[in-house]
């Protein structure tokens, strides 16, 4: 009996370790960027696109990357949430083999684990090849490509755990395949359909490696899909990289957007999962 | 001609065989209970009738299951009809991830029934002309009506017709359930354990509907439960081990049994 407490508390113990681990690291990435990108987060960084010197510490923003990384990231969760709803669904056992879906999944498993510079290298390849230069469009195919694998098993996941006898009630009043995934099976899956797409977007407009070639990097904001596009992650990357410390300050402030626009982002898909998931009995 | 009957019908796994050489004709209009031991059988046996074994990998089927005299199992047979035709209960009662209106609405709206169609269907029903309002979806807003009354349901939810039907207790579910597969106006009711995930009250209200649509409807239940087959049963299929050990009518079977093996299931012996 003795023992079995001790066990107890050990476990107890170890969980409350970890989580207060996890939450100390969480609070030192959110301390630290609020503290060295606050003071330089005013307003022109926001509003307004680099002027000459910006790069030396003087006026200008980041207005173009904050555009840029809104327009990768918007437009891809796009093109990949196209892209990922018919084959998720199609995943199904009543569309698709086990064998055939089970090998889909083993490839998009591989490519969900690729790093993301290989998605990077493989745009600018294919871009040469067809004599395209740097793009908002070559960054949305790659950002595309880099947020797929993700939002298809995660989808998938979700679908699958639809219990049967749902399934079941709705074929068995008559309807076809098609109308049970469309009125039911998409329903019943949506709030998880909205935490895929909250994860794929919190990669896709994160990374740098990938877009780095594929976007490239410029100081205007893109007037049309074949123009480059410049992007917060190579915004932090570049700044970070300068001697200056005011242009460090700013690598920092750029970082601190890009956090809160991915906070943003959750909270809506919170708010959003939470309506959906109203109509839902599990 | 009864409207449902089997004949020779065998279902297997794969190489699992678990119904071997059914043969029995189901009475129109009357309870038919499906009873017998765990594992023998009971729930293919229904999900036979409506071809929702299909959606099961590897099934085997052979002989027939004429249903209106057409051999559901045969190659061209329309399944959608059929399932239309057969009424559907599971035994846990999901809701559609929708309101209590949307899913009575369900059913008519999947196959696209028209104003007129669904007119002629309350009045069917109610079994005279019923004045349907002129506002926008009247007709649909009677039929919602009409269905959740015939289920038992309507008093309770008549107040909360648009809010998420997730939120229904589970015997009120399965009464919505019933409703909504009433609404896409079967012959015949498939109802597997329907009150096994219920409370005692809620059992007894859905054993009280079958009563009152066994007047209009063909139902099949299958139960574990020895006392609601005696309550409601008028016809008895006893399967033991995938066979078909004895049927007919529920006092003979309950009452004088002919075989050994329903006997002692029917006295509790075995289980
Ligand atoms: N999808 C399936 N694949 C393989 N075997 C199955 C499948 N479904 C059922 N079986 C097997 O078929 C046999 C009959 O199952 P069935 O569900 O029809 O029994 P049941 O009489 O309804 O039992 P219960 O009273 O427990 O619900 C069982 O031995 C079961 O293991
Ligand atoms: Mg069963």
């Amino acid at each position: 009996m003795r023992a079995r407490r001790i066990e107890e508390t050990i476990f107890k113990g170890l969980m409350l370790a970890s989580l207060v681990l996890v939450l100390i690291m969480l609070a030192g990435i959110i301390v630290i960027t609020v503290y060295k990108g606050a003071p330089a987060l005013t307003l022109s960084m926001l509003v307004e696109t680099p002027k000459g010197g910006y790069y030396l510490g003087k006026e200008g923003g980041i207005a173009n990357a904050i555009v840029g990384s809104l327009l990768l990231a918007l437009g891809a969760s796009f093109c990949s949430i196209l892209i990922a709803i018919p084959v998720a669904f199609g995943l199904q056992k009543e569309y698709t083999s086990w064998r055939y879906a089970g090998f889909t999944k083993l490839v998009l498993d591989v490519l969900w684990g690729t790093p993301s510079i290989v998605y990077g290298a493989f745009g600018f390849v294919v871009m040469v090849y067809f004599g395209l230069r740097a793009s908002l469009l070559g960054g949305i195919i790659v950002l595309t490509l880099l947020m797929l694998p993700i939002m298809v098993r995660s989808m998938e996941e979700i679908i699958r755990t639809i219990p049967l006898e749902l399934k079941e009630i709705s074929y068995a009043m008559g309807t076809t395949k098609i109308e049970t995934t469309l009125a039911v099976v998409l329903r019943q899956a949506l709030p998880g359909i909205v935490t895929a797409v909250l994860l794929a977007f919190g990669r896709g407009i994160g990374d740098a490696a990938s877009i780095l070639f594929t976007a490239g990097y410029t100081d205007f904001i893109p007037r049309s899909i074949f123009d480059p596009v410049a992007s917060l992650p190579l915004a932090v990357f570049f700044q970070i990289g300068t001697p200056i410390p005011e242009v460090q300050e700013r690598a920092y402030a750029s970082a601190l957007v890009l956090l809160l626009i991915v906070l943003c982002v959750s909270l809506i898909s919170r708010i959003l999962s939470h309506r959906f998931s109203k109509n839902i009995v599990r | 001609m009864p409207h449902i009957s089997l004949k020779n019908l065998s279902i297997a796994y794969g190489h699992h065989r678990v119904l071997q050489d059914v043969t029995v004709n189901i009475p129109d209009k009357q309870i038919t209970v499906i009873i017998g031991p765990s594992g023998c059988g009971k729930t293919t046996l229904l999900k036979s009738l409506n071809r929702l074994l299909d959606l099961n990998e590897d099934v085997k089927v052979t002989g027939d299951v004429l249903i209106d005299g057409v051999n559901t199992y045969d190659g061209n047979a329309d399944i959608l009809a059929l399932r239309k035709k057969m009424g559907f209960l599971s035994q846990r009662p999901y809701p559609l991830p929708m309101s209590i209106y949307e899913n009575i609405a369900f059913g008519p709206k999947v196959h696209r029934m028209s104003k007129d169609r669904i007119v002629q269907q309350i009045n069917d029903l109610e079994g005279r002309m019923v004045q349907v309002p002129s506002k926008k979806n009247g007709q649909m807003d009677i039929l919602v009506e009409s269905y959740l009354r015939l289920a038992g349901l309507w008093e309770e939810v008549k107040d909360r017709l648009h809010t998420p039907a997730s939120r229904l207790s589970i015997g009120q579910q399965q009464r919505l359930a019933l409703a909504r597969a009433l609404a896409v106006e079967p012959e015949a009711i498939l109802a597997d354990e329907p009150t096994s995930a219920l409370d005692p009250l809620s059992a007894q209200l859905i054993e009280k509907q079958f009563k009152f649509l066994k007047k209009n409807y063909t139902i099949v239940v299958v139960t574990h439960i020895l006392r609601q087959a005696r309550r409601i049963a008028d016809y008895v299929i006893f399967l033991y081990l995938g066979e078909l050990v004895e049927h007919g009518p529920a006092e003979k079977v309950f009452d004088n049994p002919s075989d050994e093996r329903t006997r002692a299931y029917v006295s509790g012996e075995i289980s």
